[in-house]
């Protein structure tokens, strides 16, 4: 057996040799273990908690929206909702069957449910129905032990309780879109609903507050295990507007079926009181979610429901313009207070004629009864002495032509035209007619109802720079600040020539043969001053003129004028101007003057009323004269 | 006749040994060491229930009794007994090898067990014994000069190549390079020239395109994300992303047992069987992945030592290729959880829950104990005992 101690010495060698590559590869084991283990660990400590730990958002409660009184606009409701959990029901659709006894459920749901179930893991709670009714809650509680896999779960949906009723202020929310996208994560909660239009969307950041977190434990699929920590986040800021619910509401009357605008607002501190746009829609609708009928119906009416005409409707302000015009010329010393221009009813400028909105002619008139009679060929003069650069400058500075800058999204800046702008925008000069045509509100010129309302004060508070403002507090992205008094810029506009504007508007709406004067406020201490304008949206030709120009009422409503009045009151000490536009209305006098007036009585009424109950109803603005 | 001097003289030839002498000379501390790996098995699998004997860690237990039983009983017979009947023994497993096979063409798909009602048997872990067994026979009787003939190399190797290409097909690549690995070192010890050794690693390493066109797109996928596991950490790189995070962050002294949030929040997949490595030194750390290591590495010294203290070359064959596909089991499976191979299925030796494979390795043990103690018995080529 030689042999065999010779193996026996060989195994031993090679059994050396393999226990040795053994015991290298179990260090190379250790080695491993030690960078995993020691050197690595952060790293995979980090990654092992962002596996079992989610966060959760918590929405915040949207902030509450008030009027000026602290009457509710805009609330939360609860919003109790069925859900299945599709893996603690016995059989889905026993379930649903056994649920559909109690609260309906459409196919189009059913179908809808079976294919998120699909979808989703089968611990997660599935929608069946929104909205349940209080009653139809207690129905399916009770009914709980016959419902396996069903629970209700409490939400909260926004609520717009005055329906129509300002709703252009408040606009409305509704699901985010992936434009809309910001950074905020609250966006990408399940039924997350994000502010549109008026001041939900203006405010939206404030309103919305801020998300909380829920840390919960997870599995591998996603089954929350344990909550392990909560943050509760910060609920929305309460907005309180300058609004009056109730004015609001009459105004809305007042205007009824109308597609018209009425502006009323604070001349010292540019509080917005009223801003109804009518016909008007029901935000609700929105965050239920609008049938295609419902939709269709509301984007082609011709009268535009959807649209805020009070700061997106642009309208030639007819002779509402006029004492920009006559400012203009006053300031530019052009003109006298007294000089007089005798009115044939027409004004031949090179081969054109211009007319006089009264064919027989108002004989000679001088600055006040220029407006009091708003006569056209007085204007057409003066314009013509004093150049239309003078006139937009003078337009421009009480705030037309430019979004005045409320707090509301989507305004309109209306245009006052000049040189530059017709050359750039339809490649042809000024003619000199133009000048004549646009002095009276006509032609190129537009302005939206806030910036009337907003020129009207300008012209009542002594030539401040008012701005309109429908929030009562300064709100920031999430902070709230009272508004202090503001001292608003000046116009640099003579108190002498703006007093003289006043006294042409007073009396147009308190002098008989005035063009409001059947419009006027009799009650002692609420007289109103004014303007009236008709602006024409067709042209009228030679041939209609020669034989007769219609009436209003006898054309299609869409060619007929639009009516115009702006207005401020108390007369003594002016305290509100408003605006209102009718559009294809008809006559400034006989259609919007009246209109304004009613609005008028009540606006002060009220406030008299707040006097008399000891409100603290104070004048805001040492510079009140 | 030269010999060292033997321990205990009164028993210098034990070509018969009696019951009783055998069951003085079963090696205690061997049974501890593997109990003990077997106990840390059993707390790992009552951690993955969340803390319950259902459903792995009671039956584990019961497995590893019989296999204890087993292995005594493999151990009490005499080791000629198992040489004579290696061949036997080895055609037996590519019988049941070739049965899968076919049962698997007729039947879907791939199978690897045979049902024999109590347990699912995978003939390709008795084979696994079955060729060290054969292996060991043939070259127990070979001198150097036979060895150094290529030619008489050629049966040894068809004996390695027909159950590891078999078992390639069925498939499961990681039992067939197992096969492979344990049947090289013990061509290897049996005294194979080193440089046939370095021609056909050569070779293999030559071939490793050519082999590349053979493999299942799986096994592909699973070269190819071992290389990369980053690359797909939610599909198919899933696993072993989560298996580091797992390791990693269990950190030196782990989570606690019964804690670790990756197996019990079952972001770690097949923790009880094939990562169940990763659950171990989740909770552990790296200091219970080492006490873990240092087990292994017990048994290992254990089967050198009896290997290297036999007196026949069957025995010395046995006990070392057992010892090699043990610590192909366990090196193969913490490298694998660790990133350090590509993931194939191989479960941690005696941890890892499952039947087979428990009592095969216990089986194989139970051949070193033999080895152990007929360790002075002398084989003849033929399986008797000559002087």
């Amino acid at each position: 057996m030689y042999h065999d101690n010779d193996r026996s010495k060989m195994f031993s060698r090679r059994a050396l040799i393999l226990g040795g590559g053994k015991v290298t590869l179990i260090g190379a084991l250790a080695a491993r273990m030690y960078y995993l283990q020691v050197m690595e660990a952060d790293k995979y400590a980090v990654l092992a908690e962002d596996n079992r730990i989610s966060t959760r958002l918590l929405a915040p409660p949207r902030g509450l929206i008030v009027d000026r009184n602290g009457i509710a606009m805009a609330v939360n409701q609860h919003n109790y909702r069925v859900m299945v959990v599709a893996e603690r029901t016995p059989s889905l659709d026993y379930t649903l069957d056994a649920l559909a006894r109690i609260v309906t459920i459409g196919d189009g749901d059913r179908a809808r449910i079976h294919k998120e179930v699909r979808r989703r893991r089968s611990f997660v709670p599935i929608s069946v129905r929104e909205n349940l009714t209080w009653e139809e809650v207690a129905r399916v509680e009770v009914n709980a032990a016959d419902l396996p896999g069903i629970i209700i779960d409490v939400g909260q949906s926004r609520h717009y309780p005055l329906e129509s009723l300002g709703a252009h202020i408040l606009g409305y929310v509704s699901a985010v879109s992936e434009s809309e996208l910001t950074e905020d994560p609250l966006e990408e909660l399940p039924g997350f609903r994000i502010g549109k239009g008026g001041v939900e969307r203006i405010y939206d950041m404030a309103l919305r507050g801020r998300h909380g977190t829920s840390s919960v434990e997870v599995n591998a699929v996603g089954r929350v295990i344990r909550e392990l920590e909560r943050k509760e986040g910060e609920p929305g800021v309460d907005l309180s507007l300058t609004l009056d619910v109730k004015l609001q509401e009459y105004a809305a009357q007042r205007l009824g079926d109308e597609s018209a605008a009425v502006v009323v607002m604070d001349i010292h501190t540019g509080d917005v009181i009223v801003m109804a746009s009518t016909p008007s829609f029901d935000p609700n609708s929105f965050n239920r979610g609008l049938t295609t009928e419902e939709w269709k119906d509301l984007s082609t009416n011709p009268r535009s429901p959807l649209s805020n005409k009070a700061i997106a409707g642009q309208f030639a302000p007819g002779s509402t313009f006029k004492m920009m015009t006559a400012l203009a010329a006053l300031e530019a010393r052009d003109i006298t207070p007294e000089m007089r221009v005798f009115c044939p009813g027409h004004m031949q400028m090179g081969s054109i004629k211009f007319h006089c909105w009264k064919k027989e002619g108002h004989g000679a008139q001088d600055l006040v009864s220029g407006i009091k009679n708003s006569c056209d060929v007085y204007f057409y003069e003066i314009a013509r002495r004093t150049g239309y650069e003078k006139i937009a400058e003078m337009a421009r500075r009480f705030g037309l032509g430019a979004p005045t800058g409320v707090d509301l999204p989507n305004e309109r800046p209306g245009l006052i035209p000049d040189k530059a702008w017709k050359k750039k925008a339809l490649k042809q000069g000024w003619y000199p007619g133009e000048t004549l045509v646009n002095a009276i509100g006509q032609g190129y010129v537009t302005a939206t109802p806030i910036q009337l309302a907003t020129m009207t004060a300008r012209i009542a508070n002594g030539g401040f720079a008012v701005i309109p403002h429908v929030a009562r507090d300064q709100i920031a992205e999430k902070s709230v600040r009272s508004r202090i008094n503001p001292i608003w810029a000046s116009l640099d506009v003579s108190r002498q020539s703006l007093a003289l504007i006043r006294k042409g508007m007073f009396s147009v709406s308190n002098e008989p043969g005035g063009t409001a004067y059947k419009a006027r406020i009799t009650q002692e201490g609420m007289w109103l001053s004014g303007k009236t304008g008709s602006a024409q949206v067709r042209r009228i030709t030679m041939r209609e003129r020669e034989g007769g120009v219609k009436k209003n009422d006898q054309l299609p409503w869409k060619e007929r004028d639009h009516a115009l009045f702006v207005a401020y009151a108390p007369d003594e000490n002016p305290r509100y101007s408003i605006a209102v536009v009718v559009e294809h209305g008809g006559g400034g006098s006989a259609v919007a003057a009246p209109i304004a007036r009613d609005i008028m009585i009540e606006v002060q009424k009220r406030d008299l009323a707040r006097v008399a109950e000891g409100g603290t109803v104070s004048d805001p603005d040492p510079r009140r004269f | 006749m030269l010999r060292p001097m033997p321990r205990m003289p009164s028993r210098l030839n034990r070509t018969e040994m009696s019951m009783r002498d055998k069951v003085w000379q079963i090696n205690w501390s061997l049974i501890a060491v593997l109990a003990s790996i077997a106990g840390i098995g059993f707390a790992t699998l009552y951690s993955a229930a969340q803390g319950s004997l259902e459903p792995w860690a009671l039956k584990q237990m019961i497995r590893f009794a019989l296999g204890i039983g087993i292995m005594i009983a493999v151990a009490m017979v005499d080791l000629r007994f198992w040489m004579r009947n290696a061949y036997f023994i080895y055609a037996f497993a590519l019988i049941l090898l070739v049965a899968v096979e076919v049962k698997g063409t007729i039947g879907m798909g791939a199978q690897r067990w045979i049902d024999i009602g109590f347990i699912q048997l995978q003939p390709s872990e008795i084979m696994k014994i079955a060729l060290i067994l054969s292996l060991a026979r043939y070259f127990h009787g070979a001198s150097f000069q036979e060895i150094g003939r290529p030619i008489f190399l050629i049966p040894p190797l068809l004996m390695v190549f027909i159950p590891a290409g078999l078992v390639m097909k069925q498939p499961d690549l990681g039992t067939a390079m197992m096969l492979v690995m344990s049947a090289g070192a013990l061509f290897f010890m049996a005294g194979v020239r080193m440089w046939k050794f370095a021609l056909v690693i050569a070779a293999s390493l030559g071939s490793i395109p050519v082999a590349w066109q053979f493999l299942r797109e799986y096994q592909k996928k699973r070269v190819l994300i071992f290389l990369s596991p980053e690359d797909d950490p939610l599909g198919a790189g899933y696993h072993i992303t989560q298996s580091k995070i797992a390791l990693g962050s269990g950190g030196m002294f782990g989570k606690g047992y019964m804690m670790g949030t990756q197996s019990r929040l079952n972001f770690l997949p097949e923790k009880q069987t094939d990562f169940i490595f990763t659950m171990f030194a989740e909770e552990w750390g790296m200091m219970g992945g080492l006490v873990l290591l240092g087990l292994y590495s017990l048994l290992l010294a254990f089967g050198y030592a009896i290997a290297i203290r036999c007196r026949s070359q069957f025995g010395r064959l046995v006990a070392h290729g057992i010892t090699t596909i043990f610590f192909l089991y366990f090196f193969i499976n913490t490298a694998m959880v660790m990133g350090l191979v590509p993931v194939v299925g191989v479960p941690l030796p005696l941890i890892s829950y499952g039947g087979t494979a428990m009592l095969s390795l216990l089986f194989g043990w139970g051949l070193v104990m033999s080895a152990y103690i007929h360790r002075d018995v002398p084989i003849s080529r033929r399986g008797m005992s000559d002087d």
